[in-house]
C-alpha cells in the first residue's frame, strides 16, 4: 500500500467535509464547464486525492531512475548529466539550400541533425517523374541520387553528429546513402550514428505514404534492424512512432496503444524471420511522441509510455539485458495544434507542449516554429523555436531533478488510468491476430477518425477551445514572412537527374539493381545490395520501382 | 418529382498524405445529406477528373497541405473542362497561403477554404452555391 491507513483515513475524512463545501459553493457559483476533459477527451476530476493511488506498490509502480518500470527514466542522472539533444527538423528546397539551414543550426547549438525530405522522396519517386508535378523541394529536400546527397553532408562531420532521417517506403535507400557517404568520406559505419523513422505501420494508420503492401514493408524494416546490429550499431534502424498518428487527429491513449502495439509487431517480425535474439537489437528501437496542448495528459502518457515498454519486452519477449526494456524517446510539439490565425501564439503553444516532453523525460525534442501551419520555417522562426528549448534547459531550473511530478496524485492517478486504456487497445489489437491484420480490418484508422471528427465538432460547438480560431478571433493581422519554395528548384533538380543518368554507368546500375530485385525475390537482406546500388548512382525510383514490382504497391483504401 | 441530393468527390491529389480535413469533411458532408465519394491519398489529377465525371457528382473538393496546390489545382479545373465537364463545381481548401488564392480562384477554383474554417460554413456554402444537375 502506497499511504499509511492514518493517511488514507485522514484524506477520507477531509474528503467527506470539503465536499459538503463544494456542493455549497456550487450551488452559489456553479463550475464554469458542467464537464472537464483533457483535449483526447478523458474526463478530469475537480481534485485528485491519496484515494486515488492508493492501490500503487511504489518499488513495483513507480521506482527509481534506472530501474524497472523505468517510470521516471532510463538514465539515473536524468538531464543532470545530459540535456534532451535539441533536434530541429529540417530540409528545404536542394541539398545545398538545406546543408546551409544545418550548418546554421549547428553553429547555434543544435545538438543533431534532423532530415525532412520532399513529398516525391519520401513516397519513392524521382523529381523527373509525373507523379512529382508541383511538388520537388516544396516540403522538404529532394534527394534523387547519392550525389544529391552527398551535396546534403558536405561539410557535416559524420562521426560526431547523429542524424536522424523522417524516411519510411524508401527507408533501405537513404540509409544506404549515409552508409555510403560515410564509406566515400572513410567513416566506418560502427561510427556513425543516428535514426531512419522506417515504420510503416504508422503509414497505414495515418501517415499515408506508403509504397508495398503492410507486409513486405515490414519485412523491409527486418532486414533494416538486421543490418543495423551485425553493422551499424550505434543507428536506431526505427523511430517507432505515434506523432503522426495523433497529429492525425487521434487521443492521446490511442497515440500510446497503436505505438506501442506497432513496437511489438516489429519486434515479433525481426524475431521470427531474422532469428534474432531479443536483446541483440532492442537497443535499436526507438519510439516518437507528439507533445499536444493538454499538458498534464502528454506528460502522462510518456510515463506511461516507458513502464509499459518495459513490461513488454520483459514480460512479453522475456529481455534479459535491462537496456533492452528502455524506451527512448524523440518528442515534437504538436503540429496540429498550431493556428494560422494570430501565428504568433504558436511560440506560447510550443513553449508549453516543449516543457510537458521535458517534464515527460524525452531523449530529443524538436520545436515547431511559428510559421510552421503555414510553410517551411524562416530562419528567424526556427531560433526561436530552437531557443525555447534553450531557455527550457538552462534558464527555468525544470531539468535541475528527474521526473519532477512523480508521486502527484493526479499525474500517478491518470498514468494509471491512460496505461489501462491503453492496454486494453493492445488486447483488441492481440485478439485480431496483431496490427497488420487490425490494419486491414482498418480498425485503427476507423478509431483515429471518430476521434478526430469528435475534437472538430467539439471545436464547432465551442466545447474546445482554439484561441484565435473559435475564440478571440480578430480581424487584425500581423502578417509574417512566408518561405515560398520557388518552381526552379524543381527544374534545376531535374537537370542534375539528366546529368547523373549520362555520366553513370548504367550496366552497373542494372546490375545492382537485378541483384536488389534477386535479394527481394530470396527474402534475402537487401541493405549490401542498396549501398552498391547508391553507390552506382542508381536513383531512388529506379530502387522503389523494383520493390514495386516484386512487393505490389499498396492504394489507399479512403476510409473516413 | 424530388430534388436529387448534391453528389460531392472529396479529393486529395498529389502525394501528400495529410488527409485528416479530408476525412473529417468526408464525414461532415455525409452527415449533412449529401452524397459522398472520397478518394483517398495520393490522386493524380486525371484520376481525379475521371472519377468525377464518372459518379456524375456536382462538386469536386480538392485538399492539399504539401504546396502543390499552385500546380494540382487549376490542372483538374483543366481537365473537367477538356472532358466537358466544366459544370462540376471545384472548390478546394489545406494549407493556402492567401496571396495564392487570386490565382487559383482564377484558374477556376470557385472557392477556397483556409484551416479554421468551420465545417458549417463549408456545408453552407455548398448549399448556396450548389445545385444538382
Amino acid at each position: 500500500m502506497y499511504f499509511s491507513k492514518e493517511t488514507l483515513e485522514a484524506s477520507e475524512k477531509l474528503s467527506r467535509k470539503s465536499s459538503d463545501e463544494v456542493q455549497k459553493a456550487l450551488k452559489n457559483h456553479p463550475e464554469q464547464k458542467k464537464r472537464f476533459s483533457t483535449v483526447s477527451d478523458a474526463e478530469i476530476k475537480r481534485l485528485y486525492t491519496p484515494d486515488d493511488i492508493k492501490d500503487i506498490n511504489f518499488a513495483e509502480d513507480i521506482g527509481v531512475p534506472g530501474e524497472f518500470p523505468y517510470l521516471r527514466g532510463n538514465q539515473v542522472t536524468g538531464y543532470r548529466g545530459r540535456y534532451w539533444t535539441f533536434r530541429m527538423f529540417s530540409g528545404m528546397g536542394s541539398a545545398r539550400d538545406t546543408n546551409a539551414r544545418w550548418k546554421m543550426l549547428l553553429r547555434e547549438g543544435q545538438t543533431g541533425l534532423s532530415t525532412a525530405f520532399d513529398f516525391p522522396t519520401l513516397m519513392g519517386y524521382d523529381s523527373d517523374s509525373p507523379k512529382s508535378l508541383g511538388e520537388v523541394g516544396k516540403c522538404g529536400v529532394a534527394i534523387d541520387t547519392l550525389e544529391d546527397f552527398l551535396e546534403l553532408m558536405e561539410g557535416i562531420p559524420l562521426a560526431d553528429v547523429t542524424t536522424s532521417m523522417t524516411i519510411n517506403p524508401p527507408a533501405t535507400i537513404l540509409w544506404a546513402m549515409y552508409c555510403a557517404a560515410a564509406d566515400i568520406k572513410g567513416v566506418p559505419l560502427s561510427r556513425i550514428g543516428g535514426t531512419i523513422q522506417n515504420d510503416m505501420l504508422k503509414e497505414f494508420i495515418a501517415q499515408k505514404t506508403f509504397m508495398c503492401p503492410p507486409e513486405p514493408s515490414v519485412k523491409l524494416i527486418s532486414d533494416t534492424v538486421e543490418f543495423g546490429t551485425k553493422y551499424v550499431p550505434r543507428w536506431n534502424t526505427i523511430s517507432i512512432s505515434g506523432y503522426h498518428i495523433r497529429e492525425a487527429g487521434s487521443t492521446a491513449v490511442q497515440e500510446l496503444a497503436f505505438t506501442l502495439r506497432d513496437g511489438i509487431e516489429y519486434v515479433e517480425d525481426v524475431v521470427r524471420r531474422k532469428g534474432l535474439n531479443v536483446d541483440d537489437f532492442a537497443t535499436r528501437l526507438s519510439f516518437f511522441f507528439n507533445s499536444h496542448s493538454d499538458f498534464f495528459e502528454e506528460i502522462c502518457k510518456m510515463r506511461a509510455a516507458r513502464r509499459m515498454w518495459a513490461k513488454i519486452m520483459r514480460d512479453r519477449f522475456h529481455a534479459k539485458d535491462p537496456r533492452s526494456l528502455w524506451l527512448r524517446f524523440h518528442t515534437q510539439t504538436a503540429g496540429c495544434s498550431l493556428t494560422a490565425q494570430q501565428p504568433y501564439n504558436n511560440v506560447v503553444r510550443t513553449t508549453v507542449q516543449a516543457l510537458a516532453a521535458v517534464l515527460g523525460g524525452t531523449q530529443s525534442l524538436h520545436t515547431n516554429s511559428l510559421d510552421e501551419v503555414l510553410c517551411l520555417p524562416s530562419e528567424h522562426a526556427v531560433e526561436i523555436a530552437l531557443r525555447t528549448q534553450q531557455i527550457l534547459a538552462e534558464e527555468t531550473g525544470v531539468a535541475n531533478t528527474i521526473d519532477p511530478l512523480a508521486g502527484s496524485y493526479f499525474i500517478e492517478s491518470l498514468t494509471n488510468e491512460m496505461e489501462e486504456k491503453a492496454w486494453d487497445y493492445i488486447q483488441k489489437i492481440d485478439d485480431m491476430g496483431g496490427m497488420v491484420a487490425a490494419i486491414g480490418k482498418g480498425f485503427p484508422q476507423m478509431e483515429i477518425s471518430e476521434a478526430a471528427y469528435r475534437f472538430q465538432r467539439q471545436l464547432d460547438a465551442g466545447e474546445k477551445t482554439m484561441i484565435g480560431v473559435n475564440k478571440y478571433a480578430t480581424d487584425s493581422t500581423h502578417p509574417i514572412p512566408l518561405v515560398d519554395i520557388e518552381e526552379k528548384v524543381g527544374e534545376e533538380q531535374m537537370r542534375r537527374l539528366k546529368d547523373v543518368r549520362r555520366k553513370r554507368d548504367n550496366k552497373a546500375v542494372k546490375k545492382s539493381l537485378d541483384d536488389i530485385r534477386n535479394a527481394c525475390k530470396k527474402e534475402d537482406n537487401v541493405m549490401p545490395c542498396c549501398i552498391e546500388a547508391v553507390k552506382n548512382l542508381a536513383t531512388l525510383q529506379e530502387i522503389c520501382d523494383v520493390y514495386r514490382e516484386v512487393y505490389g504497391e499498396y492504394r489507399d483504401p479512403g476510409l473516413y | 418529382m424530388p430534388e436529387r441530393t448534391i453528389r460531392v468527390m472529396v479529393a486529395k491529389p498529389g502525394l501528400d498524405g495529410h488527409d485528416r480535413g479530408a476525412r473529417i469533411l468526408a464525414r461532415c458532408f455525409r452527415d449533412a445529406g449529401f452524397e459522398v465519394v472520397y478518394t483517398g491519398c495520393h490522386q493524380t489529377p486525371e484520376q481525379i477528373a475521371a472519377a468525377a465525371v464518372q459518379e456524375d457528382v456536382d462538386l469536386v473538393g480538392l485538399s492539399c497541405l504539401s504546396g502543390a496546390h499552385r500546380a494540382l489545382f487549376p490542372r483538374v479545373v483543366e481537365l473537367l473542362r477538356e472532358k466537358g465537364a466544366a459544370d462540376i463545381t471545384v472548390i478546394g481548401g489545406g494549407i493556402i497561403p492567401e496571396q495564392d488564392i487570386p490565382l487559383l480562384r482564377e484558374a477556376g477554383i470557385k472557392a477556397v477554404f483556409t484551416p479554421g474554417a468551420s465545417l458549417e460554413s463549408i456545408v453552407e456554402w455548398i448549399n448556396s452555391n450548389i445545385k444538382p444537375h
